[in-house]
């Protein structure tokens, strides 16, 4: 079965972070939040088609992303860790212009959907829009790191509802089999867009799937963010080591729409989404910073207006870039071919 | 100059190539220290051992997927089996969506360099999954290479052009040619370029257009024709995407009759799509209608020996159909 991460370890990772490793935490989940919340605007005012969001998820991905070296491992992502590419280093202009089908998104530069994050110089990996795809395709990069012999580890990430697909439980048994260098994220927001876990699966914890593939499965509350570290640390260290994979399931809550096309008063009550937004992990966090000295009200609102104005000039920075030239229609489809003159 | 069957032929070259890049990996179920339910990688696992010959779960899924996955490091350059390529549709997904789409939808930021084996085909009793002609629902997505090469020396060439390019191929092999075809592959290097078809012979009466099995039958029956005064050009695509228009076009202009023929199911077949290519590009040279010989739109090959001969092309049938597109 699944190990519950204790809160009653003598020491936790989280307690070798420095003062400013923890503020810096704080932000990373802040500027996700308020580019999240800017591309609903954008959404509702028109001017972006579509969104969809990774807002509660903050947490384990802001946590995920610390925990790792960015752009030396490899991180396939799904759609709603847009706190946790920006942690990784993508920029806030990068969402909002694959939001506003700009140029210069390295997502795909207008081609690919809002959501849909890659940025090759950080070696975040690509996904499309059937789910769960990219687990099976990080275990191959898992394990083509490992017969390379490097220590770069893999993450991969996806929601509950994707590990109903083949495709999960196919990556998982290959990181099983091989020991790979790798580490599955289920961020656990208990909705897979309108149907709820119960009627997704017949277990309580995803990461009790673990022990299926021989690999370590960990249960963490998501929304508690050095909770979260910890559990990411050991899983790293884990991987870098040569010691296998692990299934990191964050239980959490999508306290959103599944998207700006969905409306979820039509399958979940008011109190319970009301019930969620008061255990929300920015809110946590503070808490915790506010009770160790770190953080006050002077501070607190320093940090909003820092990550506001970021969004801000990102916003500014998006709707001034071109769009994609539509010659690049037809462009992209193959690579050249070798000159093969026989 | 060695003869060799296929099978051998791309032995051989698997052989060579890995002895010269340490990038190139096999994995397939059953590619280890079996060598390959076709014997297609015997005795590449005892000569460069389990990490590059690395048998897999049996699922197909996962060995398109983390062949994708090892490409899009650049670590590797992965070749990986599917053991009958009936069995490649649980990764179709992973082929379209993922393999196929990468480059359109990153900008050329990360490729996928992925060469996916496949042996195809029927008449080796194999019954209706163990026979399938699948090349079409590939050959129809953008971003893939389809080749489909039935000769030894092709085999040989197509294969060292599969490992130069930077995009996914499906490299279709059909069985029954493993043993039945030999031909001379020379020692030295060379490369069958995509999208070059091959003259197999030469007339004036009319155009046969084929790939795989069936190409080599059209060869016969256009061997048998000759007695009989009738010539046909015979044109072994080779490449399924992309296709050789030029080669064509350029036999169909010259004899105004063109009959296409393959063993996969007419419906939105190659058939159609080349039919397609001369109606648009040919209209005003043709003496004849485009004509195609293709076994009946039926689900799959049926195992029972004489109605699977039944499906099955044959010379006389392609000899029977060019002599009446002959005397159009």
């Amino acid at each position: 079965m699944a190990t519950n991460a204790r809160k009653s370890q003598k020491t936790r990772p989280s307690d070798n972070l420095t003062d400013e490793q923890l503020l810096q935490l704080y932000k990373n989940m802040m500027l996700g939040r308020k580019v999240d919340e800017r591309s609903w605007v954008m959404n509702r005012q028109g001017r972006a088609p579509f969104h969809i969001s990774g807002i509660g998820h903050e947490a384990i991905q802001v946590a995920a992303a610390a925990t790792m070296r960015p752009g030396y491992d490899w991180f396939y992502p799904y759609y709603r860790d847009l706190a946790f590419v920006l942690a990784m280093g993508m920029k806030p202009v990068d969402h909002l212009r694959g939001m506003l089908g700009r140029a210069g998104d390295p997502s795909g530069d207008g081609i690919q959907m809002p959501g849909h994050f890659s940025d090759a110089s950080l070696r975040i990996g690509s996904i499309s829009s059937p789910v769960a795809t990219q687990v099976p395709i990080a275990a191959g990069t898992a394990l083509a790191c490992k017969l390379k012999g490097t220590d770069e580890i893999t993450v991969v990430c996806l929601g509950e509802g994707s590990t109903s697909q083949g495709d999960f439980h196919e990556g998982l048994n290959w990181a099983g089999v091989h020991k790979l260098p790798f580490i599955c994220i289920v961020q656990n927001n208990q909705y897979a867009i309108s149907v709820p876990m119960e009627k997704e699966m017949a277990i309580k914890n995803v990461a009790d799937r673990a022990i299926a593939y021989g690999i370590e499965g960990v249960v963490v509350d998501g929304n508690d963010i050095l909770a979260c570290y910890d559990v990411m640390y050991e899983a790293v260290q884990r991987a870098r080591s040569g010691q296998g994979a692990t299934l990191v399931e964050a239980k959490t809550y999508r306290v959103t729409p599944h998207s700006t096309d969905d409306d979820d008063r039509t399958y979940r009550s008011r109190e319970e989404v009301e019930y969620w937004k008061k255990r929300d992990p920015i809110l946590q966090f503070e808490r915790v910073l506010f009770d160790r000295g770190l953080l006050d009200e002077t501070l607190q609102h320093e940090i909003l207006g820092w990550a506001v104005s970021e969004v801000d000039k990102a916003e500014e920075e998006a709707i001034s870039s071109p769009f994609p030239d539509v010659s690049e229609l037809t462009a992209h489809v193959y690579g050249p071919l070798p000159s093969w003159e026989v | 100059m060695a003869i060799m069957n296929n099978i051998e032929a791309l032995r051989e070259t698997l052989r060579i190539e890995m002895e010269r890049d340490p990038r190139i990996i096999i994995t397939g179920e059953d590619v280890g220290p079996r060598g390959g339910v076709f014997r297609a990688t015997m005795g590449l696992h005892q000569q460069f051992g389990e990490k590059r010959v690395m048998d897999t779960p049996l699922a197909e899924l996962s060995i398109v997927a983390t062949g994708i996955g090892m490409a899009l490091t650049g670590y590797f350059k992965p070749i990986v089996e599917i053991q009958f390529a009936d069995f490649i549709f649980p990764a179709f997904n992973q082929i379209l969506s993922e393999a196929a789409r990468m480059r359109y939808r990153t900008r050329s930021t990360w490729t996928v360099p992925l060469i996916i084996r496949a042996p195809y085909g029927g008449g080796i009793s194999g019954g209706l999954y163990h026979s399938q002609s699948v090349e079409a629902f590939f050959a129809h997505i953008p971003g893939l290479y389809v080749v489909a090469p039935t000769t030894p020396y092709d085999i040989k060439g197509m294969l060292r052009a599969s490992l130069q390019v930077e995009d996914p191929v499906i490299f279709f092999e059909h069985k029954k040619t493993y043993r039945l075809i030999k031909g001379e592959v020379p020692e030295e290097d060379y490369i069958v370029p995509f999208g070059k078809a091959a003259m197999r012979r030469e007339g004036d009466d009319l155009t046969v257009i084929s790939y795989g099995l069936a190409m080599h039958d059209a060869v016969k029956a256009a061997d048998l024709l000759t007695a009989e005064g009738i010539s046909a050009d015979v044109i072994d695509l080779r490449s399924l995407r992309p296709l050789d228009e030029v080669a064509i076009l350029e036999s169909v202009k010259k004899t105004g009759k063109v009959l296409i023929v393959h063993e996969d199911n007419p419906t939105v077949s190659l058939g159609s799509e080349i039919a397609a290519i001369i109606g648009e590009q040919a209209f005003e040279y043709l003496d004849a209608p485009i004509t195609r010989l293709t076994p009946p739109d039926v689900p799959a090959v049926p195992f029972s020996h004489p109605i699977q001969d039944a499906f099955m092309l044959n010379p006389d049938k392609i000899a029977t159909a060019m002599r009446k597109l002959a005397a159009y």
